[in-house]
């Protein structure tokens, strides 16, 4: 089968579906790659590149008359009407808020594979380019900020003085928002980080954030099945709204990544909190595509309050690093690909058995399929790390009756031994009662590589059995002598292949 | 020599084993844990041949000469890879020497008439020398065809005789009324033949039942008995050293044994009973789907081109004797800044740490030789494991299918790698005769071939 991999028309994009290095993986999966010309060239790619890597670079026509195609952004009607009957689209959707595009692209026979609804399993994480296109967001929000805060981000004593570090916080630590708070955090800044989901507050501090913690009575959880947070009840928003004004006029930074799936971005930031920001401060509203979660965002730019805050609303912020998320974006679809063709053999099979497909499947020869119907993620483990305890519980508990049992027979039996034998065999059962917990105590801190050479070396002291064969031979009675020198014989051997044979492995054992 | 002196001998040489086995516990200290070991029974021996009649001396030399010369021989002929052998054979002759000890006691005693004044005095000498023979008996045929077994002379295979666990108990039973029977008459040489030869085949039989795949436990097993063997003797001649040694050796054994059973989630009482557990059933035909090869190029190529690599070795790398080839890859690979470590079940090999003793011989530093506890939490960020003839060590199958005659084993959980390559000869299964799902598994691939001859073809394209 080949793939096509189209030029980006959407203006100001620098992402292409394929670099080099995914056109090698994917031939070796049995494809074959045609690429438009000049397709990765905003992303530093070239077409000798791609050449070199096995793909051939062909007119836009021809990639467009692929029977798979992948891409980066939804076609726009000209490039639907190039789409051949039968093939497969694999792009980013948004099914959700672009009804008329899902109602274009129904009428034709195709299949198309959204690349934002593979859903959130832990199989499906090699393919999740949501995540991936935000952590590289997270990235470029905090470069942004800083590139328009005219200040350091670290705090610095030089002798022109005090540099007190910024202050940043994240609004939704999500995967673009922890990408944020680590980013902001290696650039030396002091960053503090708010989300409903409290789940995400050990995330948030393993990323050097602090966790802003609401000043609110009831345990209010905004985590869902699906790993997006939900909407939440007023008196929650109030409070929220409180934190948020607070901490406006102390931070020098926003970034906001709340987005409710299909719902539009929640207003966090009203423009009454941003009025009481210093001036030069910047906020970066990576919700813009949604709406926005700030007042004074404009999407796809940046505007300047009265009082000279900065407000980013740009959309492409991944694809302001073109080469990176290109990169990523292509590995996501390479992942994909392997899914698609278990046989590795060059052909698809979208199985809708399958929960991934079920929920990228848009579109399926004709058919809308949106939406999918809900999967549950992040309660089923729960439950089942709960089944498997009483179990073990059980287990445990047999074997310890069974060693008190044990015990009182022992001293039971050690008590009869008592009462009818000589006091010299109790002295000899003292010594061989303690040499064993000696041995115990001893052997269970051996060293697991070592237990070769421990039994060889047990072997050998267990020669010892020389000294009772010794005693016996020098005797009258030919038998006993007879025996008692193959007794020695014997145990020689033991004595001194043990020894030696352990010295000789442990003479191996060596450090670098 | 003074009776006072000698005792003072047998404790230092007591307290010189205890250091012995200490000094194992780590690698630094064990070479001198061994040197404490030998000085300890230097001590033993000459105080022992000191109190000795002096007319005795020649014997005691020629023996003694012969024993060494034999056991220099084999000590420093064997390869790395028989060390189980080694060890088994060992463990017949400390057997047999009890079962002597035990008859020359006997005969000293009665036909000496040698006997103890009292009459209790007499009877737990007659239990005591009883119960020696018995153990030494087990120990000394049950390690012959422990050794036979590993060397391939016995099928490894377990003899599953019908109705065995009835026939042990009868032995049990049996040699437990002749020692009642033993003791009231005062000692009889007829039911001491009796029960010898009983035990001979008792131990026959015990480790004929045990298949191929447990025998780390067995060999663990007959260690601890062999220390029992040498503790019993000691009580029949009361003598103190025999039975602090016999004791440190016996509870060794029992934790070896304990350990393996552990790594294979296998209680000991089901591995001793032989078989692989009581619910064999037999091998549904599940359709696992199909395997995946990769060429020795690709593999090299592969290898090249990753950060970290985990090869995880197995009794196979012992019988192909690739550990000196797959010790040369990882120097290689490390030389080209690849982080390579090994990952070492507990049971991988024939004999508890076989592994280790393998790849230290091949001069692998140790420290990059790591436990399965160790190496297990990394193996998700790991790019390559290359699985050197192992199977059931890596079974998935332990972890994901309940009905699994290895179901809940812990297990060296390589397919959480990106890639894992297996070397192995065909797809037939491992000594646990389970089917290993994890050659079907999607970032799984097979190399098929001797080891060696792969690894090495491997060698000369990295």
């Amino acid at each position: 089968m080949i793939i096509g991999i189209p030029k980006e028309s959407l203006s100001g994009e620098r992402r292409v579906a394929a670099t080099p290095k995914s056109v090698e993986q994917l031939k070796k999966l049995g494809f074959d790659v045609i690429i438009e010309k000049g397709a990765g060239e905003e992303a530093s790619f070239t077409d000798k590149m791609y050449e070199a890597s096995g793909a051939k670079v062909v007119s836009s026509d021809e990639a467009w008359s692929a029977n798979l195609i992948y891409k980066v952004n939804a076609p726009d009607d000209a490039e639907l009407k190039q789409i051949k009957d039968g093939s497969t689209l694999v792009s980013f959707i948004y099914p959700a808020q672009n009804p008329e595009l899902v109602d274009k692209l129904s009428r034709k026979k195709i299949n198309v594979l959204a690349m934002d609804m593979v859903p959130r399993i832990s199989r499906a994480q090699a393919l999740d380019a949501l995540s991936s296109m935000a952590n590289i967001g997270g990235y470029r929000a905090i470069i942004e900020a800083s590139h328009n805060f005219g200040r350091f981000f670290t705090g610095q004593i030089t002798a022109a003085g005090k540099v007190p570090p910024a202050k940043v916080l994240i609004i939704g630590a999500g995967v673009a928002g922890l990408a944020a708070i680590g980013t902001a955090n290696s650039l030396g800044a002091i960053v503090r980080a708010f989300d409903t989901r409290l789940e995400v507050a050990e995330q948030i501090e393993s990323m050097g954030g602090e966790f802003l913690k609401l000043d609110f009575p009831q345990d209010e959880d905004g985590s869902t099945s699906g790993g997006y947070a939900k909407v939440m009840s007023d008196e929650f928003i109030a409070a929220e709204m409180k934190l948020f004004a607070e901490q406006a006029r102390d931070v020098d930074i926003i970034v906001t990544t709340a987005l409710i799936p299909g719902k539009p971005a929640p207003k966090l930031i009203s423009k009454e909190m941003i009025d009481t920001m210093k001036p030069g401060s910047v906020i970066v509203d990576m919700a813009a595509g949604a709406g926005g979660n700030c007042g004074y965002t404009v999407p796809g730019e940046l505007f300047v309050t009265e009082n000279g805050v900065k407000c980013i609303g740009y959309l492409d912020l991944a694809s302001r690093l073109p080469g990176q998320s290109s990169e990523m974006y292509s590995t996501n679809l390479v992942n994909l690909t392997k899914l698609l063709s278990k046989e590795k053999d060059g052909n698809i099979n979208i199985d809708l058995e399958d929960v991934v497909f079920r929920n990228m499947s848009v579109i399926n020869d004709g058919d809308v399929l949106f939406p999918p119907p809900p999967i549950s993620v992040t309660a089923a483990p729960a439950a089942q790390a709960a089944a498997p305890v009483p179990e073990a519980v059980k287990k445990e508990k047999k074997p310890s009756k069974a060693k008190y049992i044990l015990a009182v027979v022992a001293v039971i039996l050690l008590g009869l031994i008592g009462q009818t034998a000589p006091h010299e065999l109790l002295g000899h059962f003292t010594v061989f009662a303690l040499a064993i917990i000696v041995g115990y105590y001893v052997v269970w801190n051996v060293t697991h590589a070592l237990h070769t050479p421990l039994m060889s070396v047990t072997n050998a002291i267990s020669g010892i059995i020389i000294v009772g064969a010794l005693l016996q031979i020098a005797t009258d009675n030919m038998v006993v002598k007879v025996l008692a020198f193959i007794g020695v014989l014997i145990a020689s051997i033991n004595v001194i292949g043990g020894f030696t044979v352990t010295q000789r492995m442990l003479k191996m054992f060596s450090k670098e | 020599m003074s009776l006072g002196l000698l005792s003072a001998a047998y404790i230092i040489a007591g307290v010189l084993f205890v250091f012995a086995l200490a000094g194992l516990s780590k690698q630094e200290s064990a070479r001198r844990g061994n040197k404490f070991g030998m000085v300890g029974m230097a001590i033993a021996l000459v105080a022992t041949i000191l109190t000795i009649d002096p007319h005795a001396y020649v014997y005691i030399l020629i023996a003694m000469v012969i024993g060494a010369l034999i056991g220099t021989r084999v000590a420093l002929k064997v390869e790395m890879t028989g060390m189980p052998e080694l060890i088994a054979s060992l463990h017949s002759l400390v057997g047999l020497a009890a079962v002597i000890v035990g008859y020359n006691t006997f005969i000293h005693i009665l036909a000496l008439g040698n006997m103890a004044s009292l009459d209790s005095m007499l009877k737990i000498e007659l239990t005591e020398i009883y119960l020696g023979v018995f153990i030494g008996g087990v120990t000394f045929t049950g390690s012959i065809v422990a050794f036979g077994k590993l060397r391939g002379i016995i099928t490894s295979k377990a003899l599953c005789l019908p109705g065995r666990n009835i026939m042990n108990l009868t032995a049990i039973i049996l040699v437990l009324a002749g020692m009642v029977l033993f003791v009231i008459m005062g000692g009889n040489l007829i039911i001491l033949a009796v029960m010898t030869v009983i035990s001979f085949l008792l131990g026959l039989h015990l480790v004929a039942a045990i298949g191929g795949a447990d025998m780390p436990v067995v060999i663990s097993m007959l260690n601890s008995y062999s220390g029992w063997a040498a503790a019993a003797a000691g009580f029949m001649l009361s003598n103190d050293l025999l039975i602090i040694t016999g004791a440190l050796v016996g509870s060794s054994g029992a934790i070896l044994s304990y350990i393996m059973c552990q790594a294979m989630n296998r209680s000991f009482i089901s591995v001793i009973l032989g078989g692989f557990g009581g619910t064999k059933q037999c091998a549904v035909d599940i359709d696992y789907g199909e395997y995946r090869e990769m060429s020795i190029d690709e593999v090299a190529e592969l290898l090249k081109n990753s950060k970290s690599i985990v090869i995880t070795p197995g009794y196979g790398m012992a019988v192909a004797q690739a550990q000196y080839p797959v010790a040369d890859i990882t120097r290689k690979l490390r030389e080209r800044g690849i982080n390579v470590r090994f990952g070492i079940h507990p049971v991988a090999g024939r004999l508890p740490g076989h592994m280790n003793v393998l790849l230290a011989e091949a001069k692998v530093p140790y420290d990059i030789v790591l436990e399965m506890d160790e190496i297990n939490e990394d193996f998700p960020d790991t790019d390559v494991v290359l699985v050197i003839g192992a199977n059931d060590t890596v079974n998935p199958s332990a972890k994901e299918d309940p009905n699994s005659p290895i179901a809940g084993m812990p297990v060296l959980e390589v397919w959480k790698a990106q890639t894992v390559i297996n070397f192995k000869r065909s797809m037939n299964p491992g000594y646990a005769g389970v089917q290993n799902p994890l050659f079907f598994k999607e970032n799984s691939y097979m190399c098929f071939g001797d080891a060696k001859a792969t690894v090495e073809e491997i060698l000369k394209k990295i």
